[in-house]
């Protein structure tokens, strides 16, 4: 393995399929009598539903069943405990409420279905979807977490302390800011949905759209009582999650057990509306940072408050307030997490999850309090910086931070910022320059693949994981051919299904250590025993140690003569193998929890602010990932640059706006709600650090999917700040309020 | 759209079936839904009989290839290519016109199929992501794409080569700026644009056939 070389740019191994259309989604597949699946959501946040009226829609023509609360066929599953949020598995703590999708009349959010219509065709089961009337007995939702947050818990896992509570009271510099994050949605180009289809009595085939096969596999498992060996999913291309396809939804579920009540498969593609209100969402979140230091800079304190919004019927908790803990070196640190229970749908992860959350009210804090104490945003960060994790007092498995500072100021043009805001023009806009720090944790769970290599010395790798986009594929290709030297265009990866060895769910940034680690055991396994028929009793290469061979492009041999080496087919057809097929189960060292493993980013954007309509434009991005050794440096700089567009959308744009006086989003479509658009983000460079991890994996690696978003929208604001002078502390950055604040 | 009562008939049982007929002859086609087939429906006649006459007859070419298809009136150009024929490289993301990956040539113009009834193709040539390759041979923006790495999930890169490709014959990408603006239309959420500016640009810049 080559974890000391960097890896050379490969383009994408599942390039060609998805230029031409032929990669399939889960809403691609043909079946044979496949009806069509239209949700009809409810018109109030809160209420009990008093009436519905299916007798038109049931004699519509196509019309094969309407269901509601009052003829849903039976999820035995469903009286077992509640599934965990994704794995299908944790008992949950108990709320005020129950939702059972189509179990009861009672309205607990917005949208949620009262009515699943099924007929032979789309435009049937819309139509007949649209002849139904419900009636309700509304009552007055709770949907402002402002309104309610008297109201908040406190969820498991709580609160953090360490040093002195008083310490922050009595810095001699200090600051206190409020910030607000807003509803976003992760609106993924593919609609959500799914199609079931029971080829058997108790054999079910599903086409998802999850980032775990194997999770989903469970989920209804437990929901339908089947064994999991009779259940298969399958989701090889996914149209985007970004944490949306974290869980299993009920709609999910429902249209599962409708399949098996209407006796043929069913399929369900949601409108855009509906992914508003039953994917999730990254939950409204109100932030208090309290920052002290002394009169050079060094921190005192910090002192971190987050309360957010979660379902009535379910606590989603995420690590909002975590970074504050072990970023900077710092004594006297407390975070605090609540959450207010509305009358909303449940939130669920969104890309860089919590921590891009925590790390927008941070590090506009840092850079307020550096302006405060008259230093350099860069300079008043590597005064607090720490090598090792003052949460837990143990050192960072990597870390390269100060590096990524230098590379990416210098990539910016740091130096022509200037500390005053305000000073910096270009024709009529002002101008300004805004960096921030990201992290998130580096994972090492545990995972599965096979690997086969055939006496063609073509090379199959095998893995129930998903690809959502990241280029896992990619990625794993370029594990095995470390290993194995088999050339790029002779690996094939087969993924996302469950009759693939288990793996875990696409998310976390922990499939390239997970699923990578597991890849690069198999082929060590096949590696192995290739040394060992070249080298046995009568081998091509009897007589020599395993430490002196090697393997590449199909050719086993000794590394300092030249000259002696064998073939991989022959090697094989000696020993009358016509493969070599090895599975691996991996999972990290004990040793790695003497260590604390992170990812780190540095952004740095460079504004444009029109003063006379307010507008922010980001003309210039840089985003430097230290996430350990790059494995796959294109698709690893695709998906940084992905993150420098979603946090482009998350600082200026994004907001799911709810008109409270109903409950209801005003905005639930593409045109309404401001995803980034070509339009809207400039040329961006990506730098990696690229130096190995030494103990999270073999191969060095370390996550990046989440910090390529995390401190995004803080480095906009901090550049907002440095070109106008203005603070905005809530997000998104719009016109209006930077116009409030400079008029 | 309520039609009930326009004729002063009582309520009848079926009273719905009739109105959806009614309805969908509001939408197109009222002509061709004669009393005799209300009434067939009404007495519970088998569904295939308002299939029938909820269709219409369509000629167009897609992909090269003259079709001759029976389509209901209010069914989508998108929903026509995915479901009826198969040709699910078009992607739905929307269904409003909101975010291009639905985006289809029509004698050559860039459209969005979600927006298209699928009759208004009447007689037109309609080329999907499926008909820009000849054979074997990929088509250089699909080339460019996979150079460049445009796209991560690959759900919305249909619809954005179907764009660039129809941009650059539009005459819409002198300059990155120009691209960036023309291509708007066409969202990636995996936020893979710059690299697809790349491609649309290294196409254009080669005059490459199109």
């Amino acid at each position: 393995m080559k974890k000391e070389t960097k890896n050379p740019a490969i383009d994408r191994v599942d390039g060609r399929m998805k230029v031409t259309g032929g990669a399939k989604y889960f809403a691609d597949f043909d079946l044979p009598d496949l009806a069509y699946c239209v949700i009809v959501g409810s018109e109030i946040a809160r209420g009990i539903l008093t009436g519905i009226d299916t007798k038109k829609a049931v004699s519509a023509p196509g019309v094969v069943g309407v269901f509601t609360h009052l003829n849903m066929p039976p999820i035995p599953g469903w009286d077992m405990p509640v599934s965990g949020q994704s794995d299908g598995g944790k008992p949950k703590p108990a709320t005020e409420e129950t939702y059972r999708i189509l179990s009861s009349p009672k309205i607990l959010f917005d949208g949620q279905p009262v009515a699943m219509v099924v007929a032979d065709t789309f435009e049937r089961a819309t139509y007949a979807a649209s002849l139904i009337k419900a009636t309700y007995n509304k009552q007055s939702a709770r949907t402002s977490l402002e309104k309610n947050i008297e109201k908040q818990v406190t969820p498991k896992g709580g609160d953090y302390k360490r040093g002195e509570a008083e310490a922050y009271e009595s810095s001699v510099v200090k600051l206190e800011a409020d910030y607000k994050i807003p509803i976003e949605v992760h609106n993924p180009m593919e609609l959500h949905g799914i199609t079931a289809h029971w080829t058997g009595k108790q054999q079910l085939m599903i086409y998802a759209k999850t980032q775990g096969v194997n999770a989903t596999q469970q989920a209804m498992a437990q929901a339908f009582q089947v064994d999991p060996e009779n259940i298969r999913v399958h989701t090889e291309f996914m149209g985007g999650g970004f944490g949306m396809g974290l869980r299993t939804w009920p709609q999910e579920t429902a249209v599962v057990a409708i399949a098996k009540k209407v006796g043929r498969p069913v399929k369900l593609v949601m409108n855009r509306s509906q992914m508003f209100t039953m994917v999730g969402h990254r939950p409204y979140t109100v932030q208090t940072i309290q920052i002290g230091a002394d009169q050079d800079g060094k921190l005192v304190a910090i002192n971190h408050a987050a309360t957010a919004e979660t379902a009535s019927y379910e606590d989603f908790t995420e690590a909002t307030v975590n970074m504050t803990r072990f970023m900077y070196a710092c004594p006297n640190v407390s975070t605090r997490y609540r959450l207010v229970r509305l009358d909303r749908s449940v939130p669920i992860w969104m890309r860089g999850p919590g921590e891009a959350t925590g790390a927008f009210a941070l590090e506009s804090a840092m850079d307020e309090m550096a302006h405060k104490l008259k230093l350099d945003p860069i300079a008043f960060r590597l005064l607090n910086y720490t090598q090792t994790d003052p949460e837990h007092d143990r050192p960072y498995s990597s870390k390269h931070l100060k590096e990524a500072y230098e590379r990416g100021a210098e990539a910016i043009g740091w130096k022509n910022r200037k500390s005053e805001p305000g000073m910096l023009r270009e024709g009529n806009s002002f101008v300004g320059y805004g960096m921030s720090t990201g992290v998130f944790n580096a994972f090492r769970w545990e995972a599965s693949a096979r690997v086969i290599l055939s006496s063609d010395g073509s090379l199959v790798i095998q893995s129930a994981v998903t690809d959502i986009g990241p280029g896992t594929g990619t990625a794993l290709t370029m594990i095995a051919h470390n290993v194995l030297g088999v050339p790029f265009n002779r690996i094939k990866v087969q993924y996302g299904d469950t009759s693939l060895p288990k793996a875990p769910t696409q998310g976390g940034s922990a499939i390239v250590s997970a699923v990578g680690s597991a890849v690069f055991d198999a082929c060590s396994k096949v590696k192995n025993e290739l040394f060992a028929l070249a080298l046995k009793d009568g081998g091509a290469l009897a007589g020599r140690q395993p430490t002196e061979l090697t393997l590449s492009d199909g050719v086993v041999a000794v590394e300092k003569e030249p000259g002696k080496k064998v073939a991989v087919d022959v090697l094989m057809k000696s020993s009358q193998l016509t493969k070599i097929e090895k599975d691996a189960d991996s999972k990290g060292s004990p040793d790695l929890e003497k260590y604390s493993m992170y990812s780190f980013s540095v952004h740095f954007v460079k504004v444009k602010v029109n003063p006379l309509t307010g507008a922010v434009r980001v003309i210039k991005a840089v985003s430097v990932a230290d996430s350990g050794r790059i494995i796959s440096p294109k698709t690893a700089a695709s998906q940084m640059i992905g993150g420098v567009a979603g946090g482009i959308g998350m600082a200026l744009t994004e907001e799911a706006v709810i008109d409270h006086r109903f409950g209801r989003f005003v905005n639930n479509n593409l045109a309404d709600y401001h995803v980034a658009v070509h339009a809207d983000v400039p040329a961006i460079e990506t730098i990696f650090i690229d130096k190995p991890d030494p103990v999270i994996n073999p191969m060095g690696a370390k996550g990046m999917g989440e910090i390529a978003l995390i401190g995004f929208a803080g480095a906009v604001a901090n550049a907002v700040f440095n070109a106008t002078g203005q603070r905005i502390r809530e997000l998104p950055i719009t016109p209006d309020k930077v116009m409030r604040k400079m008029v | 759209m309520e039609q009930e009562n326009l004729t002063n008939e009582p309520e009848r049982p079926n009273a719905s079936r009739r109105d959806f007929l009614k309805q969908s002859g509001v939408l197109a086609a009222i002509a061709l839904t004669p009393p005799v087939a209300i009434a067939a429906v009404d007495q519970g006649l088998d569904q295939k009989l308002a299939t029938a006459f909820e269709q219409q007859p369509l000629r167009v070419q897609i992909n090269g290839v003259a079709k001759q298809l029976s389509v209901e009136p209010r069914v989508t150009l998108l929903d026509l290519l995915r479901e009826q024929l198969h040709l699910t490289g078009t992607k739905k993301g929307c269904d409003h016109g909101q975010c291009g990956a639905c985006t289809v040539h029509l004698d050559g113009q860039r459209i969005n199929s979600c927006l298209t009834l699928a009759l208004m193709t009447e007689g037109a040539k309609v080329t999907t992501i499926e008909g820009l390759a000849s054979g074997d041979k990929l088509h250089p923006m699909q080339e460019a794409f996979i150079k460049h790495d445009g796209f991560q999930c690959g759900y919305c890169t249909p619809g954005q080569i179907m764009s660039a490709v129809a941009c650059i014959g539009e005459g819409h990408a002198d300059t990155p700026e120009q691209v960036r603006e023309y291509m708007s239309g066409n969202i990636c959420r995996c936020g893979a644009y710059a690299n697809i500016v790349e491609a649309v640009m290294e196409v254009k810049n080669k005059g490459g056939q199109l």
